[in-house]
């Protein structure tokens, strides 16, 4: 366990080290909530119904964002080799890094999204549904996109191909996370599809950190 | 031989090669003849069906190459595990042979579905399941593709390439639930472009055929595509150099 | 036969463009795959071969200059 706090504080180290760089992922997020404003011309009914989508759609591309940097600050200095390889249990620092990513970009849009829903008028009712889906939700998606980002760390051009790979496997969560919303406004039950992120989280957390060392690994042969 | 020891021979891409000379012609054959024999039936003696009329034939081509177009993604999953767990060389080689054929194939049964919905349903495309989820398989063909072609070293490039085969192979199942679950949803008149459950005989054996044919079709074609695969790979050995030589490859 | 006569084929009551369409690109995507195959193993087995010559010449002129 020590291994696990240990690598992170070392994250949070770095990650304080350069907040700006934290930021990035949150400002996209509302920039883009922006973009999407300023194209239907803002109008409540116009912003409404596209609301959970809006939403959920630029969460999916704000954690590709941070995902990026996931390893590459470790990669570039020598570091990784000592994460991946020499530490026993090897998933142990995975998990602590991936941790660290979802806390800064996950986490933090989940508690930036009451301001995101306001501001895309979303109706307060089904609130409490994003808030849930997404908490739910997005250490999936931290998890599945560290994979992507294990097997492009070091290649140039990496951040398109990241995007590339990991959005399809970000299908299910979107259609259930941004589906649990919509039903939520359409007045039905949308238990069923929080049940789901819940799995696929789960699941994705057992399977997800080998994944991602077995990628390491590949990568840090070809240095 | 036992299974041991065919284990223990698969793990010689050589042997591997040299037993598996006459298949590509075998399955090649197999596919002409099946297909030419299940097209021919279906577009022309198969009976017309009631509702949508000739259109239906078009299911003669969509389904099995949407069939095999998920079939092949899975192979490549389990070639790709067979590549990391036992490090079989021969997986890495299946693996990049199954991706040209495999997506071929979905993007015909993306490009068959449509041209069958136009004329039947009065839509190019339709956001349904099924076409949706071949879709989405697309994207994980695209990119093991595009990973392999990022990665400059060989070896390297084909277990990243693993890796990405058996996540997305894993994912297919999840992806297709929630894709079904969801869009039946949203489109509660849905088209569903496959077989409807009562299907007369003279209608669906065509189909069976021209299933059995396209798998034919893609045994030739990666058995093909990997014996070329053994060759590049292991062109610096004495073996390789005795077979291009003599000609009998 | 489902149909009278080779023009009602060809129209297949009215989808014949659709039906068509398909069949043809089915048609072009596969053998567009096998075409693809054998020029790969053509070039494959041209350059291998050049490769071969070259190393047995090399190798006579070695020994030759040995002896």
């Amino acid at each position: 366990m020590k291994l696990f706090y240990g690598q992170l504080r070392r994250e949070f180290i770095v990650m304080f080290e350069s907040l700006e760089e934290v930021a990035n992922p949150l400002v996209f997020l509302f920039l883009g909530i922006t973009l999407f404003a300023l194209a239907t011309g803002g109008g409540v009914d116009a912003l409404r119904d596209y609301a959970p989508a809006i939403i959920w759609v630029l969460v999916l591309l704000a954690n590709l964002l941070s995902l990026e940097g996931l390893f590459r600050r470790d990669y570039e200095d020598g570091t990784l080799e000592q994460v991946v390889l020499l530490a026993q249990p090897g998933f142990l620092p995975i998990l602590a890094k991936i941790t660290a990513h979802w806390l800064f970009s996950g986490l933090a849009m989940t508690i930036l999204a009451p301001v995101a829903a306001l501001i895309l008028f979303l109706p307060g009712s089904a609130l409490p549904v994003l808030v849930t889906t997404l908490l739910v939700g997005t250490p999936a998606l931290s998890l599945i996109g560290s994979v992507g980002a294990a097997l492009t760390v070091g290649l140039r051009r990496g951040g398109v191909l990241l995007a590339l790979l990991v959005l399809p496997l970000y299908v299910p969560v979107l259609i259930f996370g941004a589906g649990a919303v919509l039903q939520q406004m359409g007045g039905m039950d949308t238990a069923g599809q929080i049940y789901w992120l819940l799995v696929i989280s789960m699941v994705s957390l057992t399977v997800t950190p080998f994944a991602v060392q077995a990628a390491l690994k590949v990568a840090l042969e070809q240095s | 031989m036992g299974i041991k020891e065919l284990w223990h021979r698969l793990g010689s891409p050589r042997w591997f090669f040299e037993m598996s000379r006459r298949w590509p012609w075998i399955f090649g054959g197999l596919a002409l003849l099946l297909l030419l024999s299940g097209t021919l039936w279906g577009l022309a003696f198969a009976p017309a069906d009631y509702q949508q009329g000739n259109s239906f034939r078009i299911m003669y081509i969509h389904v099995p190459t949407s069939l095999v177009a998920q079939s092949a993604y899975i192979v490549m999953g389990v070639a790709g595990f067979m590549l990391l767990v036992w490090r079989m060389k021969l997986a890495d080689m299946v693996l990049s042979a199954i991706v040209p054929f495999g997506m071929s194939m979905t993007a015909l049964s993306l490009f068959t579905g449509a041209v069958w919905g136009r004329p039947t349903w009065g839509a190019w495309w339709v956001w349904d399941a099924r076409t949706t989820s071949m879709l989405v398989l697309l994207f994980l063909y695209f990119g093991v593709y595009a990973l392999r072609q990022a990665i400059p070293r060989q070896a390297t490039a084909g277990r990243a390439c693993a890796v990405l085969a058996l996540v997305g192979t894993i994912n297919i199942p999840i992806i297709k639930y929630s894709v079904d679950w969801w869009l039946t949803l949203h489109q509660p008149a849905s088209f569903t472009l496959t077989e409807a459950p009562s299907m007369p005989m003279v209608m669906w054996m065509p189909l069976l055929v021209n299933v059995l044919g396209v798998y034919c079709l893609f045994g030739a074609n990666l058995l093909g595509r990997l014996r070329l695969e053994i060759l590049k790979r292991e062109r610096s050995t004495q073996w390789v150099r005795d077979v291009v030589l003599s000609g009998r490859t | 036969m489902s149909f009278d006569s080779f023009a009602e084929f060809l129209a297949m009551g009215g989808h014949g463009l659709y039906v068509w369409l398909a069949y043809a690109a089915t048609i072009v995507v596969v053998l567009a795959n096998v075409l693809s195959l054998r020029l790969a193993r053509k070039r494959f087995l041209r350059e291998a071969l050049a490769v071969v010559r070259r190393k047995e010449t090399a190798q006579a002129a070695a020994t030759e200059a040995n002896s």
